[in-house]
């Protein structure tokens, strides 16, 4: 089986059969995905599952062991470099230099990104603002709050307009208002017309997901909207459906 | 309860880093087997506190004692007795789970058969078992805080200061976590737990929430949540019906209203005898209503942070 690269109009994230090992242990167990452009999928799972690594394929930075991927259109592997581009990635452990001021990181990863200067002006004129981030562009990224941090990794990922945003536990240790306000941007991001591939560990942002998939030992052990996994469960919240779903 | 001896004791302390406050005015005491939620945004203070508790860092006024020691000038005294596990915890990346785990069970001098016993319990709990003899380095980041923990727990000190302790880790894992702490307050263990989760804040005896340095609220899970100072309502619906209203309350509703998603609800505050009118209309054409519903932790949270912010900004 082959995926071919995709017109513009296809999903953003497809994947067949996309499997890691390392050594002996298999990480990601041929998982299968189609995420439709625009759409807010949540990729929720155990911990070790294997999302962050699934996603460090789908973003080309590490080799998939076997299996296809295609994302915005771009074979994974292939045409990884051209994918690149096109696609914003949020680590888990977000990637900011702390001893560079906001400013200075978004001139860094409007760098990396291939951005000429004055468009990384025009991008953080833009930007800044909106992440609530403008009257602080002289300060060190490492004396930020963690939920401005989060913001401000965010809006190095989205720098070069990414059709497809992958977000990695974006909100982990933050503060329940700040969350809501990242989830704000998620929402705004996606009303645009980016996907948004987004993993978290708390169970309420499940539920501002358009789907959900739910990974433990390498595979995807459910996948549905949060109304579809509470009704085909039986449970009234997403918290007791992940329960039911991982728990032993 | 109250019979308990406090094992954690603070009085007015006062920290400043130049001119910026860290902690102003704060007081509060953890009894022998209880659990002391501390709840606030980034940059509260919550930290700051541990790490004055824990010796590492001199208060400029006031007094924290720990098991009967002033934390500033006794803390080697206790050091056996507390157990501390900063937000940021150094495993070391290139031994294994199990070498982690020995390592810092020889560093409290914990007994073979004892330390047998607990690392069982851990391996449990974590689910860390099958990964033994994996580099710490190449665990996932929940599996890393999970192994961290493990490496805290592994002694049994009387007092445990934890600081968000389960970020990243998965709802499966902190459901059974909870389950070791409420063991550990049965064995009377004092423990002062920050965290982000406030179905963990649920769980404890008492909570602090802290703000810029300053406790603004505290008391029972129950009591902060019946402290909410306005009325507040719930609307159920689909995801789009939700979307509708969040915005037709925000840029129609009466002044002050305030509406945040919760999970698959909406939860929106306001003063009720002056505005349930105005809100009843603007949401019967979107075929929701506004029911009362009884304020929890996240609700207090979100409305005290939020006016605090508002007036900061
Ligand atoms: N370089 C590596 N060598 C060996 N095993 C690895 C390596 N990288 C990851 N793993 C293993 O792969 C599994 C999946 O890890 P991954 O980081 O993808 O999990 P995750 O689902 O993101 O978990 P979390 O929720 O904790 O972030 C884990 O068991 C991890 O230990
Ligand atoms: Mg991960």
């Amino acid at each position: 089986m082959s995926i071919v690269a995709l017109p513009t109009g296809g999903p953003a994230v497809l994947a067949r059969g996309l499997t890691k090992r390392f050594g002996k242990f298999t990480a990601v167990d041929a998982i299968d995905l189609e995420v439709p452009r625009g759409e807010i999928f949540g990729f929720l799972g155990a911990n070790g599952a294997g999302k962050t690594t699934a996603i460090r394929m789908l973003c080309g930075l590490l080799k998939p062991s076997a299996g296809e991927a295609c994302v915005a259109g771009y074979r994974v592997g292939p045409e990884s470099e051209r994918l690149k581009r096109h696609i914003g990635y949020m680590s888990q452990r977000f990637s900011l230099y702390d001893d560079l001021t906001v400013r200075e990181n978004v001139a860094f990863f409007g760098g990396v990104y291939g951005l000429s200067p004055r468009r990384v002006d025009e991008r953080a004129a833009a930007l800044l603002p909106r992440l609530d981030l403008a009257r602080d562009q002289g300060r060190l990224a490492g004396s930020l709050p963690l939920g401005y941090k989060q913001r401000l990794a965010l809006g190095c990922a989205m720098l070069h307009k990414p059709r497809v945003l992958f977000l990695d536990e974006p909100t982990g240790g933050v503060d329940p208002l700040a969350r809501r306000r990242f989830w704000d941007l998620i929402y705004e991001q996606s009303a645009a017309g980016v996907t948004v591939f987004v993993t978290t560990h708390y169970m309420d942002e499940a539920e501002y997901c358009g789907r959900v998939s739910i990974m433990a030992q390498g595979r995807i052990v459910a996948l549905d909207t949060p109304a579809g996994l509470k009704r085909g469960t039986s449970r009234r919240s997403m918290q007791d459906v992940f329960l039911a779903v991982v728990g032993s | 309860m109250s019979a308990r001896p406090p094992l954690i004791v603070v009085e007015d302390l006062q920290r400043a880093f130049g001119d910026r406050t860290a902690l102003s005015g704060v007081s509060l005491s953890v009894a022998a087997g209880s659990i002391c939620g501390l709840i606030g945004p980034d940059g509260a203070g919550k930290t700051t506190l541990m790490r004055v508790l824990c010796g590492l860092l001199r208060p400029d006024a006031g007094r924290a004692r720990v098991l009967d020691a002033d934390c500033a000038r006794e803390s080697a005294r206790i050091k056996a007795e507390l157990g501390y596990m900063p937000q940021r915890f150094s495993l070391y990346g290139d031994l294994s789970v199990a070498e982690n785990l020995r390592f810092f069970a020889d560093l409290f001098g914990v007994p073979a058969a004892e330390r047998d016993r607990r690392e069982a319990r851990l391996m449990e709990f974590s689910r860390l078992g099958p990964f033994r003899y994996r580099r710490a380095g190449h665990l996932s980041g929940g599996m890393k805080q999970k192994l961290a923990l493990c490496c805290t727990l592994i002694h049994t000190p009387r007092v445990l200061l934890l600081d968000e302790p389960t970020t990243g880790v998965d709802p499966v894992s902190r459901q059974e976590f909870w389950a070791i702490l409420g063991e550990l307050r049965e064995e009377g263990l004092a423990l002062l737990v920050s965290t982000p989760y406030m179905d963990e804040a649920d769980r404890c005896d008492m909570v602090i929430l802290l703000h810029a340095g300053r406790v603004i609220a505290r008391g029972t899970p129950q009591a902060v949540a019946a402290g909410f100072p306005r009325d507040l309502r719930e609307i159920v619906g689909s995801p789009e019906a939700l979307t509708r209203a969040t915005s037709v309350l925000r840029d129609r509703g009466p002044a002050g209203l305030a509406v945040h998603r919760f999970g698959d609800r909406l939860h929106v505050a306001y003063d009720a005898t002056r505005d349930s009118e105005a809100v009843a209309s603007l949401l019967a054409p979107l075929g929701v209503q506004a029911v009362p519903v009884a304020p929890g932790i996240e609700d207090v949270f979100v409305e005290l942070m939020g006016r605090e912010q508002a007036v900061a900004r």
